[in-house]
C-alpha cells in the first residue's frame, strides 16, 4: 500500500488516510524523500487527522523522515495529532524532538510559509 | 467471561490485525476513545516485540470482570528465546534493536497491571489488564 503524495506549488502535502503498518511507513519514507528531490520542495506538510494511533515504531519512522527531509533541506510540519494519540505518545515516554507541529492542514500551511518566507 | 480467538503475530500484518482486534474489543467494552488508542498502543508494542524477536507468538485478549470492575485482558505469549535481563528491557531507553526503546516501559504506564514472566529458551509470556473506569 503506498500513500499518495500531492504536489501544492512548492510544498508537498500528505494525509495518511490508512491504518499505518511498518511495511507502509517505510515506504513512505522513500517515497517521500524521492519525490522532496524530484520536485525540489522545501515545505512539507504531513496530516495525521485520520490517524487514531501512533506506536514507538511508527513514532521513530516519521520523527526519522522529519529529520532526513531537513538534511534535504525541506521542512516539515506534522499536523492534526489527535488527543487520543497525542496523549498515549507522551505517556510511553515518546518525544517528537525538534519537531513542528500546528493544529491542522491549514495552520501547518500557514507555518511553512513563515519559515519559508519569513 | 468470554475469550476471543487469539491473534497470532507471525508476520508484520499480524501487529496491524492484533491491534485492530484489541480496539474492537475496547470499543465493545466501552472504554473512551482515550484508552482505546493506549489499548491499541500497547497491543501494537507487544505484538512488534513478539514480530521482532520469536518466530512466532499470540496476543490474547479477554474480557475481565473483578468485583464491579469491568476490564479487558491482554496476553503476549510466545515461545522465542525468552528475556535475560528484565530489569533492562524495562528501562526506559533500553533497544536491543534500534528502536526507542519505549517498547515494554510504556506499555506498563500505558495499562493498569502488568505482569512479565520469561525463561530463558522458553518464552515469554506478559500479562496485562485496563480496567474501565
Amino acid at each position: 500500500m503506498r500513500i499518495p503524495i500531492l504536489k501544492l506549488g512548492k510544498y508537498l502535502l500528505i494525509s495518511i488516510q490508512v491504518e499505518l503498518d511498518d511495511q507502509t511507513a517505510i515506504q513512505f519514507q522513500e517515497d517521500l524523500l524521492n519525490r522532496i528531490h524530484q520536485e525540489g520542495s522545501q515545505g512539507i506538510v504531513i496530516d495525521l487527522t485520520s490517524v487514531d494511533m501512533i506506536d514507538s515504531y511508527i513514532a521513530k519512522v516519521i520523527g526519522d523522515v522529519v529529520k532526513m527531509s531537513n538534511l534535504m533541506g525541506a521542512k516539515v510540519v506534522l499536523t492534526g495529532i489527535q488527543p487520543a494519540v497525542a496523549i498515549t505518545l507522551v505517556e510511553m515516554g515518546v518525544s517528537l524532538n525538534e519537531v513542528h507541529t500546528a493544529l491542522d492542514l491549514e495552520q501547518g500551511l500557514e507555518t511553512l510559509q513563515q519559515e519559508l518566507e519569513g | 467471561m468470554r475469550t476471543q480467538p487469539s491473534v497470532e503475530v507471525g508476520t508484520e500484518w499480524g501487529i496491524v490485525s492484533a491491534r485492530q482486534a484489541g480496539r474492537e474489543l475496547a470499543k465493545e467494552v466501552g472504554f473512551n476513545n482515550v484508552d482505546q488508542a493506549r489499548i491499541a498502543t500497547a497491543i501494537s508494542e507487544l505484538a512488534r516485540n513478539i514480530y521482532l524477536y520469536t518466530e512466532n507468538g499470540v496476543i490474547e485478549l479477554e474480557v475481565v470482570e473483578k468485583d464491579a470492575l469491568k476490564g479487558m485482558k491482554i496476553i503476549a505469549r510466545d515461545d522465542g528465546p525468552g528475556i535475560e535481563n528484565i530489569r533492562d528491557v524495562m528501562e526506559d531507553g533500553y533497544s536491543s534493536s534500534g528502536g526507542l526503546g519505549a517498547g515494554l516501559p510504556g506499555v506498563k504506564r500505558l495499562l493498569d497491571e502488568f505482569d512479565i514472566e520469561s525463561e530463558l529458551g522458553n518464552g515469554t509470556v506478559i500479562s496485562t489488564i485496563k480496567w474501565l473506569r
